[in-house]
C-alpha cells in the first residue's frame, strides 16, 4: 500500500460529559478514497473536525505525514473540506470565491486566473466566473464548494456528506464526478456519509463507525461480504441476521436446522450470529430445501422481488428474479458460501454494535 | 359599504395621529405671529431660525452627539454580537435579555441614574457627558438589529474561511462583516435618530449652559412660544421621519438582491 498521510491515535472527544469518540485510531494512506460511514450521531462530523482542526481532541493526536499537528489550527493544515452545507461566501463572485484560498497565499493575478478556468472547467462549470451563489442550484452550488478547495491543491481533501443535499439522479452523477476527479487530481480523499450504498460505490476503505466506535475497517468488498458484527451487516445492505449455534468448523445449527458453512475456529457448541444476504436465499420446492416455509409478502422492485418467508419462527428477506406468490410453501436453501459467522457481542466494542439493531 | 367604513375608520387614525404635527407645521409657514389666524404663507421662521446663534448651536451640538454616539455604539454593539454568538446559548439569552432592559426602562430613570452616576463619580457635565449617556442607550437598538442578522449567518463560512488559510482577523472582516453589514447600518440609523430624538436623558444630563436641539426647544417654549420653534419641530419630525424610513429600507434592500 501506499504511504501513509494521516494517522488519528487514541482520539478521544466528549461534549457535555458525553462520550462521541472512544479512543479512535485511524490510518489514511496516500491517494486513498476513505469513506466515514455510520448512522447520525456517530461521529462522523466530529471526526472530521478533529482533522481539519476545527475540534481539537481530549485526548490522543493526530499526525500528518509523520508530523503531530494535533494542535496546528485549520489556516494552517495542508487539507481543506468541502462543508455540508456548501459555506460559500454569498456577497462574492463565484471566481472570487474560488480564488478566496489562493490571494491569501498571495499567487499572482495571472495564475489565480489560470487556476480559476482550470477549476470551473474540473467541475464542469465553464463561464460561471461572475455569477453570485444563490443564483446556482443546489449542485452547481457544492461542485463551486469543491473547486473551491481543490485550487489550493490540498494533499487531503476533506468531504462532509457533499452530496446529502441533492436528489437521487443528481447525486449519482456527482458520485462519478467525484471519482473521476480524485483519479485526475490523484489527492486523498476523506468522505462522510450516511448512505451506504454511496459508501460502496465510491470508496476504496471504508471505516464503517457507531457511537463514537469504529466498527469495521475495509474494502467496500470485505464490508459486503465478511461484515463482522451484527451491526455492519445489518447496516451496510439488507440482510438476516439470525442468532445460531456454531456445532463444528464448518457446520452450524441455524432455528434448529443445520447448514453447511465455510467458517472455522469458532469452537464448539458455540452462540454465535449468522448472517445471510437477502440475494444469497434460494427459494425452492419444498422437498428440496434445507428448511421449509412460507411466503407472507411479495413485492416488485423492480429489479428483483422481494419475499417474505416465515420458516422455523423466523422472517426471512430474500430477493429473488424468480417470483413466489404470498402462501406458497417453499423450501429454503443457502450455499455453504454465503453464511457469514460472526462472533456474538462481548467487549464493550461490540455491544455498542448491537444497539441499534 | 364595508370598505367606506373601513376607509373612514382609517382616515380617523390618521387624522388622530398626524393632526397635531401637521398643524405645527403649516404653523409654521404662517405670517401672522398668532396662532389664531392664517397670514399667509412664509419662510421667515425659517431663516430666522437659521440667524439664531444659540440654536444653531445646539443644531451643531445635536449632530456631532448624534454622529459619534452612534459611531461608539455601533463599534462597542458589533463587538458584543460577535462576542455572544460564541457564547453558549443559555448564556447568550440571558445576557440579551439584559441589554434590552435598558430600551424598556423609563427614559426618566436612565436619565436621572445617568445623572447620579455622573454626579457620584465627580465627573463635570457637558457634550462628554451627553455623549456617554447617549452611547448608553443606543448600544442596545443596535444590538436588536444586528444579532437577527448574526442568527442567520452560516457558522461554517467562517470555517471556510480559515479553512482556505484566512486568519481569525481576515475571516472576519471579509467573510463575516459583509453580512452583518445590513445589519450594523440599520443599527447604526437607529442609534442616530435615537439620539437626535432624545430629550429626557439629554435634559438630565446636559449640565447648564449646553443645548441639543431638543433641550432648546424646550427652554424656548417654556419663555414663550415663538414661530421659529414650530419651524425647527417641523425641520427635525422631517429629518427623523426620512431616517427611519431609511432606515426601514436598508434591510429589505439586501432581501430584494438575495432573491434575484
Ligand atoms: N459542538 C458540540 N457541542 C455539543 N455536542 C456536540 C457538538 N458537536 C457534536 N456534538 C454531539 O456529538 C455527537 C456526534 O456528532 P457528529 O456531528 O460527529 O455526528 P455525525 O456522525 O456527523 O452525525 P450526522 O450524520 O447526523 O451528521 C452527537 O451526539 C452530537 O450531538
Ligand atoms: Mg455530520
Amino acid at each position: 500500500m501506499s504511504k501513509e498521510l494521516i494517522h488519528l491515535s487514541n482520539i478521544s472527544k466528549s461534549f457535555d460529559g458525553q462520550m462521541v469518540l472512544d479512543d479512535l485510531n485511524l490510518k489514511i494512506h496516500e491517494n486513498e478514497f476513505v469513506t466515514l460511514l455510520g448512522p447520525s450521531g456517530c461521529g462522523k462530523t466530529t471526526t472530521l473536525r478533529i482533522l481539519g482542526g476545527f475540534t481539537s481532541p481530549d485526548t490522543g493526536k493526530v499526525y500528518f505525514d509523520g508530523q503531530d499537528i494535533t494542535r496546528i489550527p485549520p489556516n494552517k493544515r495542508q487539507l481543506n473540506t468541502v462543508f455540508q452545507k456548501y459555506a460559500l461566501f454569498t456577497h462574492m463572485t463565484i471566481a472570487e470565491n474560488i480564488a478566496f484560498g489562493l490571494k491569501i497565499k498571495k499567487k499572482s493575478k495571472s495564475y489565480i486566473n489560470d487556476k480559476i478556468k482550470y477549476a470551473l472547467k474540473l467541475v464542469n462549470l465553464e463561464g460561471y466566473e461572475n455569477r453570485m451563489p444563490d443564483s446556482l442550484s443546489g449542485g452547481q452550488q457544492q461542485r463551486i464548494a469543491i473547486a473551491r478547495a481543490i485550487v489550493n491543491e490540498p494533499k487531503i481533501l476533506l468531504l462532509d456528506e457533499p452530496l446529502g443535499a441533492l436528489d437521487l439522479k443528481l447525486r449519482q452523477e456527482m458520485q462519478y464526478e467525484l471519482i473521476r476527479m480524485k483519479n485526475e487530481l490523484g489527492i486523498t480523499f476523506v468522505y462522510v456519509t450516511h448512505d451506504q450504498e454511496e459508501a460502496l460505490t465510491m470508496s476504496d476503505t471504508i471505516v464503517v463507525m457507531n457511537q463514537g466506535y469504529i466498527q469495521q475497517i475495509g474494502s467496500p468488498e470485505s464490508i459486503y461480504n465478511e461484515p463482522e458484527n451484527a451491526f455492519v451487516a445489518d447496516f451496510i445492505g439488507d440482510s438476516n441476521i439470525i442468532p445460531a449455534i456454531m456445532i463444528e468448523d464448518k457446520l452450524v445449527s441455524i432455528l434448529d436446522t443445520r447448514f453447511a458453512c465455510v467458517d472455522t475456529g469458532f469452537g464448539h457448541n458455540k452462540p454465535v450470529d449468522v448472517v445471510i444476504r437477502p440475494e444469497d436465499v434460494e427459494l425452492v420446492e419444498p422437498d428440496q430445501g434445507t428448511i421449509q416455509g412460507v411466503v407472507t409478502h411479495m413485492i416488485f422492485k423492480g429489479v428483483h422481488y422481494e419475499m417474505e418467508v416465515m420458516a422455523n419462527g423466523f422472517e426471512w428477506l430474500v430477493h429473488s428474479t424468480t417470483m413466489f406468490p404470498v402462501g406458497k410453501q417453499v423450501g429454503i436453501k443457502v450455499d455453504p458460501f454465503n453464511i457469514q459467522i460472526m462472533n456474538k457481542p462481548e467487549s464493550e466494542d461490540e455491544e455498542a454494535a448491537a444497539i441499534d439493531i | 359599504m364595508r370598505n367606506t367604513a373601513r376607509k373612514i375608520y382609517i382616515a380617523l387614525i390618521f387624522i388622530f395621529l398626524y393632526a397635531p404635527i401637521f398643524t405645527l407645521m403649516v404653523l409654521s409657514f404662517n405670517a401672522s405671529k398668532t396662532r389664531a389666524k392664517w397670514g399667509g404663507f412664509t419662510f421667515k421662521w425659517y431663516s430666522a431660525l437659521f440667524q439664531n446663534r444659540d440654536i444653531m448651536e445646539a443644531l451643531v451640538n445635536t449632530l456631532l452627539i448624534a454622529v459619534i454616539s452612534s459611531l461608539v455604539a455601533t463599534v462597542i454593539g458589533t463587538i458584543a454580537c460577535v462576542s455572544m454568538s460564541g457564547m453558549k446559548r443559555k448564556t447568550r439569552s440571558i445576557l440579551l435579555g439584559i441589554t434590552n432592559i435598558p430600551m424598556l426602562n423609563a427614559d426618566i430613570v436612565t436619565g436621572i441614574s445617568l445623572m447620579l452616576l455622573f454626579i457620584s463619580f465627580g465627573i463635570r457635565f457637558g457634550v462628554g457627558t451627553i455623549l456617554l449617556s447617549h452611547i448608553t442607550f443606543n448600544i442596545p437598538y443596535v444590538i436588536l438589529s444586528i444579532m437577527p442578522r448574526m442568527k442567520q449567518l452560516n457558522p461554517s463560512t467562517y470555517e471556510a474561511a480559515l479553512d482556505l488559510g484566512a486568519s481569525h482577523t481576515t475571516a472576519f472582516f471579509k467573510v463575516v462583516f459583509p453580512d452583518l453589514l445590513p445589519g450594523i447600518l440599520s443599527g447604526f440609523l437607529m442609534a442616530f435618530t435615537m439620539s437626535l430624538d432624545d430629550f429626557i436623558i439629554t435634559h438630565f444630563t446636559k449640565g447648564a449652559g449646553v443645548d441639543t436641539l431638543s433641550t432648546k426647544i424646550y427652554t424656548e417654549v417654556k419663555k414663550g412660544i415663538k414661530p421659529e420653534m414650530y419651524a425647527l419641530s417641523t425641520i427635525i419630525f422631517v429629518t427623523v421621519l426620512l431616517l427611519l424610513i431609511l432606515v426601514n429600507m436598508a434591510p429589505s434592500g439586501k432581501n430584494e438582491k438575495a432573491d434575484k
